[in-house]
């Protein structure tokens, strides 16, 4: 029997419209509170001033054509391009070791697809009103009102994305002349095609995509699996406190179930006495569902409406869920009002769900792996520190010139010559002495350049020979060229450097 | 049984049949990948258009866009796009960027450039390509020479003088290097005494006996080798007579000879035969004046000048 060839699933799937319903709580606070911050950062800190000797005022600027990164008081040559890559190690393990505690926590609240997705959704949502109208939007025919709030909305979206994919240009030239020449027609063409570029994955990504850009696109959903562990916390629905033997149930009205959903808006939530009586008749309803058999879940769905990604937490963990905890937010809301104990979805790890007697769900540090990346995370960390706070306040390469490696003079000396480079990454011009160690003090000649004035952020080049007797040659191997910043003698470096004559052939 | 059913209804046949019952499936190009593939067509149609892609004709064959540049003769062209008019218009780029700094290098004197930080830079880099676009082709690209063929400019001895204004009379005139045979004149004995006496004068093993009757052959008309190498044989900068006293060759191949006899051999070879090949080009009608300028302190610098 052929099987393979009839079974044709298809590769694409289209894409299941999502409306999401918005909810308070704590984790929504604080999404909100990452979205506002990520955004004052974003936006806000190409444009920070900062005065500077010859480069332009702004705190933050990647000059690329002028090979260097401005980083308010730092300045970052190509040549420490490994502090890019303690940094990314540095991401990358924190990554594992917050996951390994919490989970998905980097893509619930802190990857710029779902802050940027949230951002749009709460555009949608202002425009366009709250999942029922919205979803009743959507079914409604292209009449007048539909036209006006779609577009609208997608016209906010692409000013948004416009703006976003303006401000990461602005990271990499002066902002406020790019603006000025981005409007009149004059900015660089690499500036229009970026900024085009990104409006357009904004607005795809966070407008159109969404949850899909998680499900099928991004690597880190997929592979963050093999990072959990037992321990780990993650959004969980309590399955056995929530089905119990009979499963869910709807609750009836007229069952002593208190239904206080709409909160009174001058009191900001139920009260405290509210919230008493609601314990004490809601105790007794469980007690009632528990004698049934039936679990804690009254099936409402809230928690699947919040749900950006648009699962059912409740049939348990998996990959398309971002750990935003917007369902713990809702199910707690939703607790609350029927006077249920909080936490039916709640931040747990697996072991301690499965386990016979329940604990409060606690961060696990204590395991290897966490120890591991805590420790490879500090590790890191001051690694990088102590590279950008040791750095040397000038670059140096000194080569020997090797065509000839050496030459003969008329009095039988040996000359070798070398190039020296010196690259000045301190803030203000500088002047250079080179002189030379363990060799006499005539046999260095520097032609005009005893001492060199470099500008900041330049190099200067100096050509260096050395002639020593032949009886000198032949025991002098290597020598140290020492190069002194003229008032900083504690800052002069050397550098080893070989000499080669006849006799001694490399 | 399901499975049955299910191929009934998907997999097609192409209606063929042979041997009565041997039937071929139909199993068409996905849709996605034919739209693609007239996509892809549609887009040659329109590339084919934009850009040039026949390496003949006028008109809209050679492409959408056009190039202007400033060709040999001072002209300004405009033709359809290629990258032989693009690769002029980089070399012209490149000629307008540097020459801020060649016109500085007009502009100053010798010793001002070879002491200005900026200039030397560009002098050590655009110095090293002029060198080895002209120069490196007979004195090496490290300026180190040849033994028995060119002189190598590395190290501190200069035959017609090692200071600006010579180095740059050279590059600019030329030199021609002569000494004549002295076979013709000399008997092999006497050319072997005036060897031994050029070996003494640097220090090699010699005949003390031939040695100092080639110092008479030296120093009167019979050979009268001082007209030319001076009578302390230190040679004259003026023609270009080498220093015999110092330790740089450049005809006889003495450091390579092993051994005394055969640097003796090497010198009597030179006085005997004499040379007639010591031909430097003139570089005045080759090079600009501010390239030549560029050489000479770039050369002054390789063997330190004087």
């Amino acid at each position: 029997m052929q099987t393979g060839l009839e079974d044709q699933l298809g590769l694409y799937q289209k894409r299941i419209p999502i409306f999401t319903r918005s909810v308070k709580g704590r984790f929504r606070r604080f999404k909100t509170s990452v979205l506002v911050l990520a955004y004052a950062m974003y936006f806000l800190l190409p444009w920070i001033p900062w005065a500077r000797l010859d480069a332009p005022a702004q705190a933050l600027l990647f000059d690329l054509p002028g090979r260097q990164f401005l980083i308010f008081g730092l300045t970052v040559y190509p040549q420490n391009i490994i502090w890019l890559a303690f940094l990314l190690i540095i991401a990358a393990i924190l990554l594992f070791f917050v996951t390994g505690l919490v989970g998905r926590a980097f893509c619930g609240y802190f990857c710029f697809q779902t802050v940027w997705t949230d951002f749009f959704i709460w555009i949608e949502k202002s425009i366009q009103g709250e999942r029922p109208t919205r979803v009743r939007l959507f079914r409604q025919p292209w009449d007048r009102e539909k036209i006006i709030k779609v577009g609208s909305t997608h016209g906010l979206w692409l000013l948004v994305s416009f703006w976003t994919g303006l401000s990461f240009v602005a990271y990499f030239t002066y902002a406020p002349q790019l603006v000025l020449d981005f409007f009149t027609g004059r900015a660089a063409d690499a500036a229009y095609i970026t900024t085009g570029l990104l409006t357009l994955t904004t607005y795809v990504a966070a407008g159109l995509m969404r949850e899909q850009v998680c499900t099928y696109i991004c690597p880190y959903g997929r592979f963050q699996s093999v990072m959990y562990a037992p321990e780990t916390l993650a959004v969980h629905y309590d399955a056995k406190r929530g089905e119990n033997v009979h499963g869910r149930a709807a609750v009836r009205a007229g069952r002593g179930i208190v239904t206080e959903r709409r909160h009174d808006r001058a009191e900001g939530g139920i009260s405290a006495e509210r919230r008493l009586i609601n314990l004490t008749t809601g105790a007794r309803a469980l007690a009632e569902r528990h004698e049934k058999g039936l679990g804690d879940c009254i099936d409402c769905g809230l928690c699947v409406q919040v749900c950006p990604a648009g699962i059912d937490i409740r049939e348990g963990l998996q990959y398309r869920c971002i750990s935003c905890g917007l369902c713990i937010d809702a199910c707690n809301t939703i607790m609350d009002s029927f006077g249920f104990p909080r936490g039916l979805i709640r931040y747990d790890s697996e072991s301690n769900l499965a386990a016979a007697t329940r604990t409060p769900p606690r961060l696990h540090w204590l395991g290897l792996k966490t120890l591991g990346y805590g420790a490879a995370l500090i590790l890191m960390s001051v690694l990088l520190v102590y590279s950008i706070s040791s750095q040397d306040s000038f670059d140096r390469a000194v080569s020997q010139i090797r065509q000839p490696l050496y030459v003969v003079l008329s009095n039988n000396d040996i000359r070798n010559r070398y190039q020296v480079r010196i690259t000045n990454k301190a803030a203000q011009e500088q002047t250079y002495f080179i002189t030379a160690a363990d060799i006499p003090a005539d046999a260095l000649d520097l032609g005009g350049f005893s001492e060199i004035s470099i500008k900041p952020g330049h190099s200067g080049l100096v050509q260096a020979s050395v002639h020593l007797p032949p009886a000198l040659a032949a025991k002098i191997e290597r020598f140290n060229l020492v190069i002194t910043p003229k008032g900083k003698p504690a800052e002069a470096r050397s550098e080893s450097v070989h000499f080669d004559s006849p006799n001694r052939r490399p | 049984m399901s499975e049955q059913k299910l191929q009934s209804q998907t997999v097609q046949t192409t209606g063929h049949a042979w041997d009565g019952d041997l039937q071929e499936y139909n199993n068409p190009l996905p849709t996605w990948w034919v739209y693609t593939f007239y996509v892809t067509v549609v887009f040659a149609i329109v590339y084919w258009t934009i850009y040039p892609s026949w390496p003949i004709g006028k008109g809209w064959i050679g492409g959408a866009s056009n190039i202007t540049y400033v060709n040999s003769a001072g002209e300004t062209k405009t033709h359809s796009w290629n990258t032989r008019a693009l690769l002029v218009q980089d070399m012209n780029e490149a000629a307008a960027a540097q020459k801020p700094y060649f016109d500085k290098v007009s502009s100053m004197s010798y010793e001002q450039i070879a002491k200005d930080p900026e200039m030397n830079g560009f002098i050590i880099s655009a110095g090293k390509s002029l060198f080895a676009d002209n120069c490196a082709a007979c004195h090496q690209s490290g300026g180190q020479g040849v033994v028995g063929f060119f002189p190598n400019l590395a190290d501190d001895d200069w035959l017609y003088g090692g200071s600006f204004d010579k180095i740059h009379e050279t590059l600019v005139g030329g030199r021609r290097g002569y000494m004549p045979a002295f076979s013709e004149v000399l008997s092999g004995e006497q050319i072997d005494q005036l060897a031994n006496y050029v070996a003494s004068l640097s220090g090699i093993g010699h005949d003390a006996t031939k040695a100092s009757a080639g110092n008479v052959l030296f120093h009167t008309d019979t050979a009268a080798c001082f007209y030319c190498h001076a009578v302390d044989a230190k040679g004259r900068k003026d023609i270009g007579a080498p220093n015999l006293t110092d330790n740089i060759w450049l005809w006889a191949n003495v450091p390579a000879a092993q051994g005394d006899a055969s640097k003796v051999a090497a010198i009597r070879g030179v006085i005997s035969s004499g040379l007639n090949k010591g031909v430097m080009p003139a570089w005045a009608g080759r090079l600009s004046t501010e390239q030549i300028k560029v050489l000479t302190v770039y050369v002054h610098e390789l063997g330190g000048g004087q």
